[in-house]
C-alpha cells in the first residue's frame, strides 16, 4: 500500500507501524512515531493497523534551540 | 538557587544545541557555559542516514538535563503530538512548548499556544513555553498550568536583545514568584545581563554562542554576564538620576569660598 513517509510517498507490505519501524531497520532504534497527526506510543505500534494514504513521522533525537 | 517545576537548577543559562560548527565545538561551548540544561529537538528520521542516534549518543555524553522543544510545530495539535513522541524518547516530562505562526518572525502562535499548554500540562508535562511578552497572553499560560514563563528578547536568532523591556518589566512586576527566562533573540553577552538585572531567573540561548567567532569563549563571556547580571540584581542597583551628585565629599573641599553675592 501507499503511505506517506516523513512526508514522502512510500510503498509499503507492513500491515503495522511495529512491522513499518522494523523493516526500515528501526527496531531498537532512539525513534519516536506518529500517525495521522497522533502520537503512537512505542510499546503500541504492533496493534497500529496502517492503511492507505495513512500518514506516518518517524522521528529521532537532533539538535534544538 | 533557580527552581523549575522542584528542581534545583545549578545555572541560570539554558543553552541550545543547533548550529555549531561540530559536536566537539558543541561539546566545549556546553561545558564552557556552565549550562544545566540543553534544548534539543525531534526531526525526521531516515532510515538510511539514521543521523538522530549519533546524536541521541552526544546527548548523553554531555550529562546535562535534556529539555526537548516543540519548534517548528504550528498548531497545538503538532505540539502536543511532537511533545508526547519526545517524553517518550527523552525520558523527561519536561518540554519546551512552541508554537510559531509565521517564517519571518517566528513569532510564538499564542491561541495555539495556550491550547497546547493546557492539553499538556492536563496530560502532566511541565511545560515551560515560549511566549512574548504579552501580559495577557501569560496570565492565560499560567492559568491552563504553566509555572515557568519564558518570554522572548527579540526574535529567534535575531541577535537584537530586549526589543521590549518595559514588557518584560511588566511580567516581572506580575509574576514576582514565576520563574521568568528570557528566550530568544539575544546577541550579546550584555543583552543577557540586562535581563538578569531586571530580575529574570535566567536566560536561554543558543544562536549567540553557536554562530558566535569562537563560540567556546563566547560561552564563557556568557556565562560571565548571566553571573554578574543576576549578582547586581541581588546587591541592589542604585536609581538613576536626573542631575548629578558628587560622589567624592563635598567637606573640605580645597580653594572653596562661600559665595556671598548671590
Amino acid at each position: 500500500m501507499q503511505i506517506l513517509l516523513n512526508g514522502e510517498h512510500f510503498t509499503t507490505e507492513a500491515s503495522s507501524l511495529d512491522e513499518l519501524c522494523e523493516a526500515l531497520g528501526f527496531a531498537g532504534a532512539k525513534v519516536a512515531t506518529a500517525v495521522n497527526g497522533c502520537f503512537v506510543a512505542a510499546t503500541a505500534r504492533a496493534k497500529m493497523c496502517l492503511a492507505e494514504a495513512d500518514e506516518v513521522e518517524v522521528v529521532a533525537p537532533r539538535q534544538g534551540g | 538557587m533557580l527552581k523549575l517545576y522542584g528542581t534545583e537548577i545549578s545555572s541560570r543559562m539554558l543553552l541550545g544545541t543547533a548550529g555549531y560548527a561540530s559536536p566537539d565545538i558543541l561539546r566545549q561551548a556546553v561545558e564552557a557555559s556552565g549550562a544545566e540544561i540543553v534544548t534539543v529537538s525531534l526531526r525526521r528520521e531516515s532510515a538510511r542516514a539514521k543521523t538522530g542516534q549519533g546524536f541521541w549518543a552526544l546527548i548523553e555524553e554531555l550529562g546535562r538535563r535534556v529539555l526537548p522543544n516543540t519548534a517548528g510545530c504550528r498548531t497545538a495539535k503538532e505540539a502536543i503530538a511532537t511533545a508526547q513522541m519526545a517524553r517518550e524518547v527523552f525520558g523527561t516530562n519536561w518540554i519546551k512548548l512552541e508554537v510559531i505562526a509565521n517564517d519571518d518572525t517566528l513569532q510564538p502562535e499564542v491561541f495555539g499556544l495556550v491550547e497546547a499548554a493546557a492539553t499538556l500540562s492536563a496530560d502532566g508535562f511541565d511545560v515551560l513555553p515560549y511566549t512574548t511578552e504579552d501580559l495577557s497572553v501569560a496570565e492565560r499560560l499560567v492559568g491552563a498550568g504553566c509555572e515557568v514563563l519564558m518570554p522572548w528578547g527579540s526574535p529567534i536568532g535575531s541577535a537584537r536583545g530586549l526589543a521590549n523591556k518595559s514588557g518584560l518589566q511588566t511580567l516581572r512586576a506580575y509574576f514576582p514568584d514565576t520563574p521568568l527566562i528570557v528566550d530568544a533573540g539575544l546577541g550579546a553577552p550584555s543583552h543577557a545581563a540586562e535581563a538578569m538585572e531586571m530580575g529574570y531567573d535566567a536566560v536561554l540561548l543558543n544562536t549567540a554562542i553557536a554562530k558566535a567567532d569562537d563560540p567556546v569563549k563566547m560561552a564563557k563571556g556568557f556565562a560571565r554576564a548571566i553571573e554578574a547580571g543576576r549578582l547586581a540584581y541581588e546587591a541592589g542597583i542604585i536609581e538613576p538620576r536626573d542631575m548629578a551628585s558628587p560622589s567624592t565629599p563635598v567637606a573640605g573641599t580645597p580653594f572653596f569660598k562661600i559665595d556671598t553675592a548671590s
